[in-house]
């Protein structure tokens, strides 16, 4: 009998691949990003604040089912929150999940929908910055996101050109609740500048652009919203295949991340079905919109449908297309999806291995 | 069954939970209000390590509006997802029959009635006059 530390070590069963396309880190406090701010903005935090349009400006709409959303396991023994110690990261997570590369997504303090738009475009490259900084520079296993403040047109295309280039950068990540809907020709400058820098827009769940966060308003429990997240996802994507801008940017690729997966081949099915008959609406949508979205919309899997049957997730991921999901574990929060356990399917060692790590590695450029 | 004395009663005082390893499992022994209980330490959902989860009660509603707060500290939550595990039984609250954890047979048994093999086997000294938490598996 031994007494024992609770940590997870590899199994040595499997010797695991993964490429991790969302981890969500976290900043001790604003004073992390205060050497790449201008002293101008620094005054303005310590004096204003920042100024989000939704109230209680540095929370969440909702309590979450644990506290910052975060795994119980995963607060760092030296303080600070969850997603805040690389140290952490690296023992709880990177190395004994085998995570080869995993993608960077800052979720918290949301440059893009600061109501300034000077300060969120100073917080997006304050941020890109901090990432490359304070985490890629110490892990190279890691990878940026661009962050850009959607809302500011002019200034979110001059951070993308940037960053465009700079290998620490895999995508351009946008939050779901824009000031309006995606595909408004006011944001196609921004599909513009992700085409000619070669790079996806990723479109993570959450934000704080002050629109309800369900359709029917605002919900009574974070359970409730947690569910209509769904809605947000279907917005964008309608908006997108509706407005053109597939048509118009056909290089123009799309992450949806942590939006679920199950209803995606049900909304397919029925726009094509709208499109058959309503087409002439919107002449600028030429093909069926399914045809857009498996040509140029990818999934990330987490958190994975458990529809209690493996033939049933099996007809899912055939539905959807093999080659357009990547694997996520969405650490440190709570519903983080261990590549050992996500898949409740009976996959064949090439589907596993083609789903946790080589559609990423084809997807984001690494096998270049 | 094989039976392995894993602790005095002292050093699992109320609140506090111990993760042992015996026969290659992973249990995790919890002490709630001066009662013992052992389940295995594998969430069965997806693998966490449940003695990292939150100890609670089990908040029921017989309509909405109205609610009851019972068998305060009788459950673990999974650090995790959240799924709640009867440290009775090891069932888990919304699948009962379906995901559950392994309960452990475990008595509170003192020094002087442990005096078979596997206690001498202990290379800590015992004590008989203490009280040991002893774990069927």
């Amino acid at each position: 009998m031994t007494v024992m530390d609770v940590e997870r070590g590899q199994s040595a069963k499997y010797q695991l691949q993964v490429i991790d396309c969302d981890i969500h880190p976290a900043m001790t406090s604003w004073k992390e990003i205060h050497p790449y701010l201008e002293k101008r903005w620094i005054e303005h935090l310590a004096v204003y604040g920042s100024h989000l349009r939704h109230a209680f400006s540095e929370a969440l709409s909702h309590p979450r089912m644990s506290p910052d959303a975060a795994r119980v396991d995963a607060y760092p023994e030296e303080g600070g929150p969850p997603g805040s110690s690389l140290d952490l990261l690296q023992k709880q997570h990177l190395d004994p999940n085998g995570v080869e590369i995993g993608m960077l997504i800052p979720l918290r303090w949301n440059p893009g929908s600061q109501r300034n738009l000077n300060l969120g475009v100073a917080l997006t490259r304050a941020m890109n910055t901090w990432q490359v900084e304070r985490w890629i520079k110490q892990e190279p296993r890691l990878r940026a996101s661009v962050l850009i403040a959607q809302e500011d047109t002019e200034g979110a295309v001059a951070e993308i050109d940037a960053r465009g280039g700079d290998p620490n950068f895999t995508q351009i990540l946008v939050l779901p609740r824009t000031d309006e809907p995606l595909g408004r020709r006011r944001y196609w400058p921004i599909f513009e500048a992700a085409v000619r820098n070669n790079l996806p827009i990723t479109i993570h769940v959450g934000g704080t652009g002050g629109h309800p966060s369900t359709a029917g308003g605002w919900a009574s429990y974070y359970m409730e919203e947690h569910h209509m997240v769904v809605q947000a996802m279907q917005a964008v994507l309608a908006s997108l295949v509706f407005e053109g801008v597939f048509e118009r940017f056909p290089k123009l690729r799309i992450v949806i991340m942590e939006g679920g997966l199950g209803w995606i081949p049900s909304f397919n099915a029925r726009m094509d079905k709208h499109w058959n008959r309503l087409r002439s609406e919107v002449p600028q949508v030429k093909r069926p919109p399914s045809e857009y979205i498996r040509n140029q919309v990818w999934f990330t899997t987490q958190p994975m449908e458990e529809p209690g049957s493996s033939a049933a997730l099996i007809d899912l991921f055939d539905r959807i297309g093999w080659d357009r999901l990547l694997f996520a574990t969405d650490y440190p929060h709570w519903d983080f999806d261990d590549p050992r356990t996500a898949f409740k399917a009976n996959l064949s060692e090439a589907q596993r291995h083609q789903l946790l790590y080589g559609n990423a590695r084809t997807f984001y450029g690494f096998d270049e | 069954m094989t039976r392995h004395v894993v602790a005095t009663v002292d050093q699992i005082p109320p609140g506090r939970r111990l993760l042992v390893t015996l026969g290659g499992r992973e249990i995790g022994i919890f002490n709630i209000a001066g009662e013992y209980f052992a389940i295995g330490n594998r969430c069965p959902h997806n693998g966490a390590s449940l003695c990292k989860g939150r100890i609670v009660g089990l908040v029921e509603a017989s309509e909405p509006g109205c609610y009851q707060f019972s068998r305060r500290g009788e459950f673990v939550r999974c650090p995790w997802h959240g799924w709640e595990f009867d440290l009775r039984t090891g069932k888990s609250r919304c699948e009962p029959d379906r995901t559950k954890v392994r309960s452990y047979d475990l008595k509170v048994e003192p020094g002087g009635a442990l005096t078979d093999d596997t206690l001498r086997a202990e290379t800590f000294s015992v004590s008989v006059e203490q009280q040991y938490v002893v774990v069927e598996i």
